[in-house]
């Protein structure tokens, strides 16, 4: 895969102190330490004066067309809150524990109604892509947002190479399963492992991204390393992290959350400020960082234009 | 003497919590990446602990047999409402911008926000009436009638918690049992009294 090793930061990046703020970050350091040495977890920042871990830098990464303008998030707040139930419930618990998780050698397997099953590396389904920069709104199901620069190849290329056959109308996910290395498996949070799916035409949508990176390096662990996919128009849930599994069905697959809550989890779990939630109110969300819940929701979390005509004629409330 | 230490302490034990979240917020600003959801998970978990605290006196005095806890028991409600008012305020003015149409909309339509509210309602005539002023108005026996609101404040606190997670929790679970306990607790009691006046009772 197209990566630098971690050793090409020079010593000038690494400022410590301007990152270690705060008694959390310095908390949270403390717990990085230890895998410090294991992933090159040092804090430090970019060109832009942006924190950032010291994953592995990605090369020859194009910018997209599909990205928004909005100010993004940052390193810090991306990659320190975030949901990830295989390592537990708490926000802060993936950039704790995601570190246990192994991700090399990593394998993909695909499998299904497809003309090249097999097993894949991340860089077999990748490499034959140029990377690109996808700013992408993010909106979470418990009404906050981020705006987040991934970076990885639109789902429909690797799914045309890999060939689906016509009787194809769904696509499959399942993420890593291995409750040794992910300690949130050991509970019964939800039913492990974790598992996703799309409409076929939702994954051949051109704005359907597998990332494997994130401000231009490669994705940490507790962000789905490494490889996840990203559905913009969809509540985060839906983009399922650390894939190992793809599969090309005929028939609707089973989701983590619609299994767990069909009344509260639908299956489409498009972002729509007119459905009602029992717990939480769509119609606003959160930016994170900030105090105030004021930011209106938008249809399709702004990307209407793209992709509502795929749900032409469809009861959107029905099919929530 | 000894009483009024253990009555300050407690009370320094009640105020700490929120010094601590005060000085988080407007001094070192490190209440995390989302400081409101900080705020509402520390006030919250700290009223329904205050509140479960006061509903243990009762039991605690039984198995020690008497003692100087019920000098704070009074005390414990009071900030139990205390911390469940800013915990209101946290949602009222960052999640619903003191909508009013908003705050409705939510009761109405959801089992979360609507138990949350039952019991701080069902808490804010306790606190109103917690002093001597007020017991001695009222009456010793209809103050406790009264202050038997604590227990659905508890049962719809502890259904705000179980409802606002998204699937079962250790922790949750762990306070839903707290409540049970100290529910049963009375059930039993009472039970018991109740059994107790039937057997004296003439025939």
């Amino acid at each position: 895969m197209l990566i630098k090793k971690s050793g090409e930061i020079k010593e000038s990046e690494i400022t410590p102190e301007s990152v270690y703020n705060s008694r959390r970050n310095f908390l949270r350091a403390g717990a990085v330490g230890a895998m410090g040495a294991l992933a090159g977890g040092l804090w430090a920042r970019d060109s832009f004066g942006r924190p950032v871990m010291t994953q592995a830098e990605l090369a020859g990464i194009v910018k997209s067309p599909l990205s928004t303008d909005e100010e993004q998030n940052s390193w810090e707040q991306i990659t320190g809150y975030n949901n990830f139930y295989e390592f537990g419930m708490g926000k802060d618990d993936p950039a704790r524990y995601a570190h246990e998780m192994n991700i090399d050698p990593w394998s993909v397997k695909v499998e299904g109604m497809v003309g090249k099953p097999g097993d894949y590396s991340v860089d077999d389904l990748i490499k034959p892509n140029k990377l690109e920069e996808r700013i992408y709104r993010f909106r979470c199901v418990e009404a906050w947002s981020a705006v987040i620069p991934w970076v990885g190849a639109p789902l429909k290329d690797v799914l045309e190479r890999l060939q689906p056959e016509s009787g194809a109308k769904y696509v499959a996910f399942e993420t890593l399963n291995r409750p040794d290395e992910m300690r949130g498996q050991r509970t019964r949070s939800l039913q492990w492992p974790y598992i996703e799916g799309l409409r076929l035409d939702e994954a051949m949508h051109p704005l359907t991204l597998l990332a494997v990176g994130l401000y231009g390096r490669a994705l940490p662990n507790q962000n789905g390393a490494p490889i996840r996919l990203i559905v913009p128009w969809k509540y985060g849930y839906k983009s399922i992290k650390s894939i190992v599994n793809i599969k090309l069905t005929k028939d609707e697959p089973p989701t983590s959350w619609n299994v767990a809550n069909a009344r509260e989890y639908g299956f489409y779990s498009n972002v729509n400020p007119e459905v009602s939630h029992p717990r939480w109110s769509q119609a606003t969300e959160r930016p994170l960082g900030g105090f105030l819940k004021n930011k209106k929701t938008l249809m399709f979390n702004g990307y209407a234009d793209q992709v509502a005509a795929m749900y032409d004629g469809m009861d959107l409330s029905k099919y929530h | 003497m000894r009483v009024v230490l253990f009555r300050i302490s407690v009370l320094a034990a009640c105020v700490a919590p929120a010094a601590v979240l005060l000085y988080r917020m407007f001094v070192s600003r490190d209440l995390g990446i989302n400081p409101v959801e900080t705020l509402q998970h520390e006030t919250g978990t700290r009223s329904l602990q205050l509140l479960l605290a006061s509903l243990a006196i009762t039991p605690l005095m039984r198995l020690t047999g008497g003692s100087p806890l019920i000098k704070v028991r009074r005390m414990l409600g009071v900030w139990a409402f205390i911390y469940a008012f800013a915990h209101f305020m946290t949602y009222l003015a960052f999640d619903r911008l003191f909508s009013f149409s908003g705050v409705i909309e939510d009761v109405a339509l959801r089992r979360f926000i609507l138990s949350g509210m039952v019991g701080l309602l069902a808490m804010l005539p306790l606190a109103l009436t917690s002093t001597k002023g007020w017991i001695r108005r009222l009456g010793g026996k209809k103050w406790k009638k009264l202050h038997q609101l604590a227990y659905l404040a508890v049962v719809a606190g502890g259904l705000h918690f179980v409802w606002k997670e998204k699937v079962l929790t250790v922790e949750t679970i762990g306070y839903s049992l707290t409540v049970i306990a100290l529910l049963g607790f009375r059930l039993v009691e009472a039970l018991r009294k109740r059994s107790r006046a039937q057997s004296r009772a003439p025939r």
